[in-house]
């Protein structure tokens, strides 16, 4: 009995690009960085003692902008890896489509982020145990962030799909990651406002991570939040499948 | 016909890598594909292959269309990049273990599958090291492994024996010979010894055409030797 094919391919990538991650040091080193880091602002510039308040919003408010950095490090090898290296050829000459090695490599990208963020959870333990925070609240800025990693490694996952250079696919990434994140911050409105109508620069606004994320790390799930996330990560990794197709064009 | 190629043509840029190569293959012929470096050998089997899309013209497998049907031909073939790339962190069983599984095999049958292939390809005790630590032949024999996996009807081996042992090469030979008996093969080679030794047929490719298509037999009696109707068919100068 054959399984589906394009589930059995997606499981076979997803299954080696874990194993891949897990027996080389680079993951081990981006989450450690990413858990210094995490730690550092939380506790240094967000002032988590200092706010005197059982809740983690010190926590949740910079993981876009350290996700903007250690998402697109963790995703820049699951493409241009490939291309360097020209394993790419023999992933091409199996018949699996090509969506299935797409989302078989997001998905052991997307599972790095998730164990990044499993191991922040002592520090809601600690809030816990210093107060009684809204643990509802908590779950769901997780969720949210959870969400967010996605768009994030899609992004990754698109960049690195145009490109042999791992370094080239990190930069343009953050590039990229960045732009999307920051298009929300008051700065940057502020300065549309300059420019265009109010409701013009809220609808750029409105296009950024950063706003659907706001929401969410109180605690708080709206659905078009949700229905942005995923559409940015189907966005992307649609860029990736056609990027990737485009190689048998020559 | 196992195999059917009509008018295969592909341009990279402004420079034209095969123009209008066609030929048909059965099963029990061994197809030794010969040419200077850049004649276009490896991107005429890359389009077989399903890796490269051609421009115009076509190849059929069993009469499914490569590039229409790309997938359902992709199961009847079994291909060797150039190089033999592979993914340098795994072992050798846990690699072909992952093309059987991306080919839709089940664990049992990816299990069967990789030990008949790992034994025809001789891997034999470094199946558990991981594969940047082995030898260019050794690699090479793994990438073999992973073009038999599952029993293919088409071989498409992009210089088999290339970086061997006179041994190993010995052995490559061997298998390559005794899986054409119901087979289709394809190989690429700059040995002409091994055109003699092991093919049914040669192919001479220059400059992105079929220029001889021929018995290595006939091609000897007519120049020879392979040597003198290699160096009197092909230019003999390097390309870029």
């Amino acid at each position: 009995m054959k399984k589906r094919p394009g589930i059995a391919s997606m499981t076979a990538v997803y299954r080696r690009e874990l194993l891949s991650y897990l027996t080389t040091p680079t993951a081990y080193v981006f989450v450690a960085v990413f858990l210094f880091a995490i730690g550092l602002f939380t506790f240094q510039i967000g002032g988590f003692f200092e706010a005197r308040r059982a809740d983690l919003s010190s926590f949740f408010a910079f993981h876009p902008w350290i996700f903007m950095v250690f998402l697109p490090a963790v995703a820049m090898r699951l493409w241009a890896e490939e291309s360097r290296s020209g394993a790419i050829e023999l992933l091409m000459t199996l018949p699996a489509p090509t969506w299935s090695l797409v989302v078989g490599k997001f998905l052991a990208a997307w599972t790095i982020a998730a164990a990044a963020l499993l191991l922040t959870t002592p520090l809601w333990i600690t809030v816990n145990l210093l107060g009684s925070p809204d643990n509802a609240a908590i779950f769901t800025a997780y969720l949210a962030s959870l969400l967010m990693a996605g768009a994030y490694i899609a992004i990754g996952s698109a960049m690195s799909s145009i490109t042999q250079a791992q370094i080239v696919a990190f930069v343009l990434a953050v590039l990229v990651a960045f732009l999307l994140t920051a298009l929300g911050l008051p700065l940057v409105l502020d300065f549309f406002n300059e420019f265009v109508p109010g409701a013009v620069a809220e609808a750029i606004a409105r296009f950024s991570i950063l706003y659907h994320f706001d929401a969410a790390q109180r605690g708080v799930v709206e659905f078009r939040s949700v229905f942005y996330f995923i559409s940015l990560i189907a966005l992307c990794l649609g860029f990736t499948a056609l990027a990737v197709d485009a190689r048998r064009g020559g | 016909m196992l195999l059917q190629v009509d008018g295969l043509r592909k341009t990279f840029g402004r420079r034209v890598a095969v123009d209008g190569i066609g030929f048909a293959l059965d099963v029990g012929e061994i197809v030794g594909f010969l040419g200077p470096n850049g004649a276009g050998k490896t991107t005429t089997m890359r389009m077989i292959a399903g890796y490269l899309e051609p421009d115009e013209g076509s190849a059929k497998i069993f009469n499914i269309d490569v590039a229409q049907d790309r997938r359902r031909a992709q199961e009847r073939v079994g291909y060797l990049p150039e190089g033999a790339p592979l993914y340098g962190e795994m072992t050798p069983w846990s690699f072909l273990r992952f093309v059987a599984e991306t080919r839709g095999m089940t664990r049992e049958a990816a299990r069967h599958a990789v030990r008949r292939a790992a034994q025809d390809a001789r891997l034999g005790d470094s199946i558990d090291r991981p594969i940047e630590t082995l030898s260019k032949g050794y690699r090479r024999r793994v990438g073999l492994a992973a073009a038999l996996l599952h029993d293919p009807m088409l071989l498409i081996l992009d210089e088999p024996t290339d970086g061997l042992d006179p041994n190993q090469r010995h052995a490559v030979r061997d298998l390559i010979k005794r899986l054409g008996e119901e087979r289709g093969l394809i190989i690429s080679t700059h040995s002409l010894e091994e055109v003699e030794a092991v093919c049914t047929r040669a192919i001479i490719i220059d400059q992105g055409r079929i220029i001889v298509d021929k018995t290595p037999a006939a091609l000897r009696d007519e120049h020879g030797s392979l040597e003198r109707a290699f160096a009197a068919l092909t230019r003999g100068e390097e390309r870029v």
